[in-house]
């Protein structure tokens, strides 16, 4: 028989992953939730899923590759947006959709028991679905351009999963402040879009001067992109220290987003 | 003393305080300035200077008790007493600040039903999410689905989305998710309120089913008699703390002495008695035969209402009193004595007798007036400060062994010829 202690938690204590893995079948509920109702009541349904990364890439591409005539070493401008997007999507459409998620779900939250860190996980679902089409449509674009794909290939999972825990890091940290202050759920669209202009997405990082790689080379999303980008269409491999503050990015927004989100997580019912 | 393994719930010392915060206007500036006050940004606007003072607020403190397994616990207490914290911290939504509970086996919490439906989802779709939300697997859902949508009575809409339910229908799959929950502990607050008669005693009969199988039903409830005769034991909450653990019946009991002085059926009117200059109203009480205060109706027992009135001057002609009562916001009937010869100045009583079995089991509020026919004019018309209960046993022969609450604004045991 089950006992479970119910009294004042420690003040850092680490996430109860089995109660997770206990609760995996909410966790798929949750997100199949959230999928259906993103396209409840549209004709185009499943459609929008595609049209929504590649509509951007198409639109950039012309405006940065036909009229502007920016560089793209070589390869297909369409090929070189779309590959940033990919990473760039599952990383910021996280803390976009999932940033609100534990104040719009404030009713389940007061009511029931769960762990709570379910809630943002389930909104990170839709997010994880839409990059997994969004690599279908990669597939295709490939073969529609005919790249060949090489070894470095193998690479591509890292750094998938790398955007995926930087997501899930800033996402926790956003989703606990939106609890205290509802200021971030208006700022946070801002400053990814500023973020989005400082990460080589819609352009490649060889544009950026020489003097300011260095700098511009400690976005930890650089090295994301760039990374992801190496991995599918080859070319330059990113520099160490492109890897090196992507990795410190990671495990920084980690850790500060686990005790951020365990802080708000003992007095949430409190709270809103 | 029992052995562990055979207590359920155990609760020590346990308390939840919360810091409440009152923005108030710093009485003098310098000491604001002086870091009395909370950290001021620049951006916090230059007004009167604002100052956050707070203070400790227990909502529950020191509270003790056990819950054998199988047993059906009661918590009553009024409002604010501290009731719903308490099963917030046994439920995990909320954490205690002192103390400890432990509970042995799977918590069931029908704290609020329906929670996690989604208006656009089927009923299919919501009976798993709600079913996973309570925590429950996958497969346990499976086995239980065909259970769930027969209690529920929803067969032909279940791949509808729940937003075309009427409210019946809603409330039906709602609770019959939660009833199907199987746990080994079931937290109970306040959910048979739900749903039309006939499913109020499908689901009063669900946890008689749930208390015959051992499990332990903990029960937050207002009505009396649904504690009175479903609880073993019951707990009185008064602001936050135990004020008494025992046998239900005399729990009960001490909570209607207890809430007399403030709440229901003692009024007192002395301070600023409303009325005119000729006719005012001073108190009311219930009464039973020896004129003794009682504080609720048992349905099997006549009691008075007594409505206490001053003439400030001899009468010339009759003031009559008239008594409304009203259940659930309807009115059930009004009532005023025969006419009566004039009266001395003075304070007066008028009681009207409530015969037993007459009323039924519920509460009944009263409205007092008082008027002279001729001129026809009102003296004065209470509203709304006098209520009453009227309880009942469940097990009582009359009812038959309905477990629902009968309907009706009264319920007069007639004369019956029987051939």
């Amino acid at each position: 028989m089950s006992v479970t202690r119910i009294q004042p938690r420690r003040r850092f204590s680490f996430f109860e992953w089995k109660e997770i893995v206990e609760y995996r079948d909410l966790l798929y509920f949750l997100a199949l939730r959230d999928i259906k109702l993103r396209y409840k009541q549209t004709s185009l349904g499943a459609v929008w899923v595609i049209l929504q990364p590649l509509v951007p890439a198409v639109i950039f591409a012309v405006l940065f590759g036909n009229f502007a005539r920016l560089p793209s070493n070589g390869q297909p401008y369409l090929l070189m947006v779309f590959t940033g997007l990919i990473p760039w999507g599952l990383f910021s459409n996280s803390i976009g959709r999932a940033g609100t998620s534990l104040v719009a779900n404030s009713g389940l939250l007061s009511k029931i028991y769960f762990p709570r860190l379910i809630i943002p996980l389930a909104s990170m679902g839709s997010v994880v679905v839409d990059g997994l089409v969004s690599l279908g449509v990669l597939v295709v674009l490939l073969a529609l351009f005919g790249i060949g794909l090489g070894w470095h290939l193998l690479a591509a999972p890292f750094f998938l999963l790398a955007a995926f825990l930087m997501g899930l890091g800033l996402t926790l940290i956003v989703a606990s402040l939106n609890v205290y202050h509802r200021d971030f759920g208006y700022a946070v669209p801002f400053a990814l879009q500023a973020w989005n202009y400082l990460t080589p997405i819609v352009y490649s990082s060889s544009l950026i001067p020489e003097r300011w790689q260095f700098l511009y080379s400690l976005n930890p999303t650089v090295g994301l992109i760039e990374g992801f980008r190496w991995s599918v269409l080859g070319g330059v491999p990113i520099t160490v220290t492109m890897m090196a503050s992507m990795l410190s990015g990671l495990v920084a927004s980690l850790a500060i987003g686990m005790a951020v989100f365990q802080k708000i997580e003992r007095g949430f019912a409190d709270i809103v | 003393m029992t052995a562990t393994q055979d207590i359920a719930v155990t609760v020590r010392s346990l308390g939840k305080s919360y810091k409440i915060d009152h923005l108030g206007l710093a009485e003098p500036p310098v000491e604001a300035a002086e870091g009395g006050s909370r950290r001021r940004w620049p951006w916090q606007g230059k007004g009167p200077r604002q100052r956050m003072s707070s203070e400790i607020f227990w909502a529950l403190r020191d509270v003790d008790f056990e819950v054998p397994r199988g047993k059906v616990f009661g918590v009553i207490g009024r409002n604010g007493a501290g009731k719903s914290t308490l099963l917030k911290i046994l439920s995990r939504i909320t954490e205690p600040t002192t103390g400890m509970a432990e509970i042995r086996g799977r918590v069931g919490s029908l704290l609020e039903v329906g929670t996690g439906f989604h208006p656009e989802l089927s009923g299919r779709e919501n009976i798993y999410l709600n079913g996973t939300l309570l925590g429950m697997r996958r497969r346990q859902i499976d086995q239980v689905f065909d259970a769930i949508v027969d209690f529920a009575e929803v067969h032909r809409f279940i791949d509808t989305p729940v937003k075309r339910y009427s409210s019946g229908m809603y409330v039906r799959l709602a609770f019959a998710v939660a009833a199907h929950l199987e746990p080994d502990i079931l937290i109970i607050d306040e959910v048979l309120a739900v749903g039309d008669l006939q499913f109020q005693k499908k689901c009063l009969g669900k946890m008689k089913d749930v208390t015959g199988q051992g499990r332990t039903v903990l029960f937050v409830s207002h009505s009396l008699s649904t504690v009175n005769s479903l609880c073993d034991t019951c707990m009185l909450l008064e602001n936050g703390r135990v004020a008494k653990i025992g046998p239900t019946e005399s729990v009960t009991a001490s909570y209607f002495a207890s809430s007399e002085e403030t709440a229901g059926s003692l009024l007192d009117l002395t301070a600023d008695p409303p009325g005119d200059r000729f006719c005012r109203m001073v108190g009311a009480r219930m009464v039973d035969r020896s004129g003794e205060s009682v504080s609720y109706a048992h349905i099997d027992r006549e009691v008075g209402i007594e409505m206490t009135y001053e003439l400030l001057e001899p009468s010339t002609g009759p003031v009559i009193p008239n008594f409304h009562f009203f259940t659930a916001g309807q009115c059930a009937f009004i009532t005023s004595p025969l006419p009566q010869p004039p009266a001395s100045s003075g304070r007066h009583q008028a009681t009207v007798w409530l015969p037993a079995r007459f009323l039924n089991e519920g509460t009944y509020s009263v409205n007092f007036a008082a008027t002279t026919p001729i001129p026809q004019c009102c003296h004065f018309h209470v509203q709304d400060q006098f209520c009453f209960e009227v309880i009942e046993d469940l097990h009582d022969e009359a009812r038959h062994g309905a477990v629902h609450k009968v309907p009706g604004a009264v319920r007069p045991q007639l004369n019956w010829s029987m051939r």
